[in-house]
C-alpha cells in the first residue's frame, strides 16, 4: 500500500483508518483483539455518565440518565461507546472515517434494537455542515489524527454554548511507552501491533493548549489506571498513561 | 433454535427482566432489581402459585445477618420483624443419645455486630406474604401463569405463557426451585448425590422459654437441630437415615414422643409437636452451569444443599444480591446487562462459594454422621480448638452469618 502522507488541513490519517478497518467484526468480540477496550469500557462509561449527569443536573440513578441530550461520538469505531450511551438515553450520532466500521456499528445496533445515527464522515465535514451537540466526545482519537490542533478546534466548534467536550487519550510519558506500546502491544498482545505510535501520543498540556486555541477551558482531568490483580480499570489521579480531559467554553 | 419471524400479536409484551418463580428468591430478586434499575424498569414475575392466593408453607427459615440486611434494604424486614425470633446463642454438641451429659463444644454466643443477632428464625409464610405485598407495591408485574416455553436469540428471550401470550425481554431468570423446569428446558445438567438421609421437620411447643438459643446435636444418625421460634416454640430439623426417618414418623404418637424426648431433652420442660412431622429426603445438587444465553439460575434452581448449616435460603439470597449487583452495574453504564460478561461475573461470584458450602456441609455431615471413634476424637479435638481460639470462632460465626468473602452490596446492607 502506498504511504499516504497527511495533508496539513486534513484531520484524518488514512493509514490509521485502514488499521482499524481491518479489525472488522473483531470490534464486538470481548475476547478478541479489542478485549482491552471491552475491559476498560465500564470504567470509561461510568466516568462519562457521571461527568455529563453532573453538568446537566440529571438523575444518576435513572436507567436513562442521558435522556434529552444530543451526543456526538467522534471515531465511534464499532460503536462500543455509542451503544451504551444510546441505552442510557442519549440521542447519539456516531461518526467514523471508515465506512467498514460504520457498517459494523450499524448492524450491531440494529440487532440490539438501538437507534443510533451512524455516519461515515469526519469531524470537519460535520462542523462544516453546522451540526451542534450538547456533548462532543473524542475518545482515543487524537493520538490517531493527522493534526491534533486542527482536529480539536473543529470538534469544539460543534459544542452548544452550555455543552461539554470530553476527550481521552494516551499520555506521552515513559510509563505509557512501557505500558501501552511495549506492554499492551508486544508483551501482553492485548492490541494488534502497530495500533499505536508513541510519538503521536498527546500530553494533557498539549491537549489543553489545543482546546484553548478553540476557546475552550479545561474543567477536569482524570486518569484511568489498570489494577493487574483484579483485572479491572478504575479512575485515578494518575494521568501518566490514559487520561480524560473535560472542557467547556471559556468565560 | 429457529429464527422464526415473530408475528406481533396483541398478547405480546415487553419486560426488562422476566423472573420465573415467585418463591422467596424470585420475589427478592424482583425487589432488588427495582431498587437497582429504578422505577422505570419493567420487572415481570410469573408463577402459577399467584392464582392459589395462599402460601401454606409451614416451615421456618434461619435468616442470617447478611440476608437480613438485604431484606432491610428491600424494605421487607420491617414487615417480618415482629414474627422473627432472634437467634442469639447457638450450641453445638456432639454426643451419642445415651450419653448422660452432652459436652458443649461450640457456643456461638457472638453477635455479628453489637446489637445484631447472628440469625433470625422467620416463618416462611410470613416472609412470602411480605415479599408478595412489597413486590405489588413496588410495581412489579405478577402473572399467575407458569412459563410454558422460551427461545433465545442474539438480542433477547421470548417467553411463552398462558394460552398464546408472549413476553420479550433481554434476560430470563429461573427461580423455580430445586426441580426447576426452566433449567431442564435450558438443557443445563445438574451434578448431585443423595445422602440416603432425610430430615424430619416440625414445630414443637415447650414449657419454658428458649431464650433465643439454637441447638445442634450431632447424633450418629445425623444432626438434630432446634431453632427458636416466637413464643415457647421451636422448629425441629431432625436428620436420620431415610428408612429410619420414615419409620419414626409412622410410629404411634406416644412412641414418636419418646424418641423426640430422648433427643430434645427436658431442659425446656414438657415438649410436644404442634405440627405434623414431615419427611424431606436430603441431597446436594448443583447445576453444572448457573447461566445460559440470556438466562440465569438463582436459588434452589442453581443449588440445593444439605440443611445442616441452615444455609439454603441464605445462599439463595446471596445469589439474588450478586446477580442484582452485576445487572445493575452493567445497566447503569448502558451495557447489555444480559451479556456473557455480566452473567459470567455472576457465575464466578457464586459458583465457588456454592461448591465450597456444598462440600463443607457435606463433609461436616459425613464427619458427624458416623460411628468411628477415631473420627469422633478428631472432631472433638477440632471443635474444641475452634472454641478456644476466639479469633477463629469469630470468623466461624461471621461465616455462618454469610458475611465473609466478596460480599455483594445488598448483603452488607448497602443499596445498589
Amino acid at each position: 500500500m502506498p504511504q499516504v502522507s497527511p495533508q496539513p488541513n486534513l484531520t484524518v490519517d488514512p493509514a490509521e483508518v485502514a488499521r482499524f478497518e481491518a479489525l472488522g467484526e473483531e470490534w464486538w468480540d470481548p475476547k478478541g483483539k479489542m478485549a482491552p477496550l471491552h475491559a476498560i469500557n465500564p470504567a470509561r462509561l461510568a466516568f462519562l455518565r457521571d461527568v455529563i449527569v453532573r453538568h446537566f443536573g440529571h438523575d444518576p440513578r435513572s436507567l436513562r440518565p442521558l435522556k434529552g441530550l444530543r451526543v456526538l461520538d467522534i471515531g465511534c469505531g464499532g460503536g462500543l461507546i455509542s451503544e451504551p450511551m444510546a441505552r442510557m438515553g442519549a440521542d447519539m450520532v456516531g461518526i467514523d472515517p471508515s465506512a467498514g466500521n460504520v457498517e459494523i456499528a450499524s448492524a450491531h445496533a440494529a440487532r440490539a434494537d438501538l437507534t443510533i445515527d451512524y455516519r461515515a464522515t469526519t469531524a470537519e465535514e460535520l462542523a462544516d455542515a453546522g451540526e451542534r451537540f450538547d456533548v462532543v466526545m473524542a475518545l482515543e482519537v487524537v493520538e490517531h489524527v493527522a493534526d491534533v490542533g486542527l482536529f480539536v478546534r473543529r470538534a469544539v466548534e460543534m459544542v452548544q454554548p452550555n455543552g461539554l467536550f470530553i476527550g481521552s487519550t494516551l499520555n506521552r510519558t515513559g510509563k505509557s511507552f512501557a505500558l501501552a506500546i511495549v506492554g499492551a502491544e508486544y508483551v501482553l498482545r492485548w492490541l494488534p501491533r502497530g495500533t499505536h505510535r508513541w510519538d503521536k501520543f498527546v500530553t494533557p498540556g498539549e491537549f489543553e493548549a489545543s482546546l484553548a486555541a478553540g476557546g475552550f477551558e479545561m474543567r477536569e482531568l482524570a486518569g484511568l489506571s489498570f489494577d493487574p490483580l483484579r483485572g479491572t480499570w478504575a479512575l485515578s489521579a494518575d494521568t501518566d498513561v490514559n487520561y480524560f480531559i473535560v472542557a467547556g467554553p471559556m468565560g | 433454535m429457529t429464527a422464526s419471524a415473530q408475528t406481533h400479536t396483541p398478547a405480546s409484551g415487553r419486560a426488562d427482566v422476566v423472573i420465573a418463580g415467585a418463591g422467596l428468591a424470585g420475589l427478592s430478586l424482583a425487589l432488588a432489581l427495582r431498587d437497582g434499575l429504578g422505577r422505570d424498569a419493567a420487572i415481570t414475575v410469573l408463577d402459577p402459585a399467584f392464582a392459589r392466593g395462599t402460601w401454606g408453607d409451614p416451615r421456618a427459615s434461619a435468616i442470617a445477618a447478611g440476608a437480613r440486611r438485604l431484606l432491610t434494604v428491600l424494605g421487607v424486614w420491617d414487615k417480618v420483624a415482629q414474627a422473627a425470633e432472634p437467634m442469639r446463642t447457638m450450641v453445638v454438641t456432639d454426643s451419642r443419645t445415651r450419653d448422660v451429659a452432652r459436652p458443649v463444644f461450640l457456643t456461638f454466643d457472638g453477635e455479628v455486630e453489637a446489637g445484631e443477632a447472628f440469625a433470625y428464625m422467620v416463618p416462611n409464610a410470613v416472609l412470602q406474604q411480605a415479599l408478595t405485598e412489597a413486590a405489588q407495591a413496588a410495581g412489579v408485574t405478577l402473572i399467575a401463569e407458569p412459563v410454558r416455553a422460551f427461545s433465545t436469540d442474539r438480542s433477547g428471550v421470548t417467553v411463552s405463557y398462558g394460552a398464546d401470550q408472549t413476553l420479550r425481554a433481554p434476560l430470563l431468570v429461573a427461580c423455580d426451585g430445586a426441580r426447576s423446569r426452566l433449567r431442564e428446558m435450558a438443557g443445563i445438567q445438574t451434578v448431585s448425590w443423595a445422602y440416603g438421609q432425610s430430615a424430619i421437620t416440625f414445630t414443637v411447643e415447650h414449657e419454658r422459654p428458649h431464650e433465643g438459643r439454637a441447638e445442634e446435636h450431632f447424633l450418629p444418625g445425623g444432626p438434630f437441630a432446634t431453632l427458636p421460634l416466637p413464643g415457647n416454640r421451636s422448629s425441629v430439623v431432625w436428620t436420620e437415615r431415610t428408612a429410619e426417618a420414615q419409620r419414626l414418623v409412622e410410629l404411634p404418637a406416644f412412641r414418636f414422643q419418646e424418641e423426640l424426648e430422648q433427643r430434645f431433652g427436658l431442659s425446656l420442660g414438657a415438649v410436644k409437636p404442634v405440627t405434623k412431622p414431615s419427611v424431606h429426603p436430603l441431597g446436594f445438587a448443583m447445576a453444572r452451569s448457573f447461566i445460559g444465553e440470556r438466562f440465569a439460575l438463582v436459588g434452589d434452581a442453581a443449588h440445593l444443599i444439605h440443611p445442616i448449616a441452615g444455609q439454603g435460603l441464605n445462599m439463595g439470597l446471596r445469589d439474588v444480591a450478586a446477580l442484582a449487583e452485576a445487572i445493575t452495574d452493567a445497566a447503569r453504564v448502558g451495557l447489555d446487562y444480559a451479556s456473557p460478561q455480566v452473567l459470567e461475573r455472576y457465575q464466578r461470584w457464586r459458583r465457588f462459594d456454592t461448591l465450597a458450602m456444598g462440600v463443607a456441609t457435606d463433609g461436616l455431615n459425613k464427619l458427624f454422621s458416623n460411628h468411628s471413634d477415631a473420627l469422633r476424637l478428631m472432631r472433638d479435638v477440632g471443635l474444641g480448638l475452634v472454641d478456644r481460639l476466639p479469633r477463629l470462632k469469630g470468623l466461624f460465626i461471621k461465616d455462618a452469618a454469610g458475611l465473609t468473602g466478596a460480599v455483594p452490596k445488598l448483603m452488607r446492607g448497602v443499596a445498589l
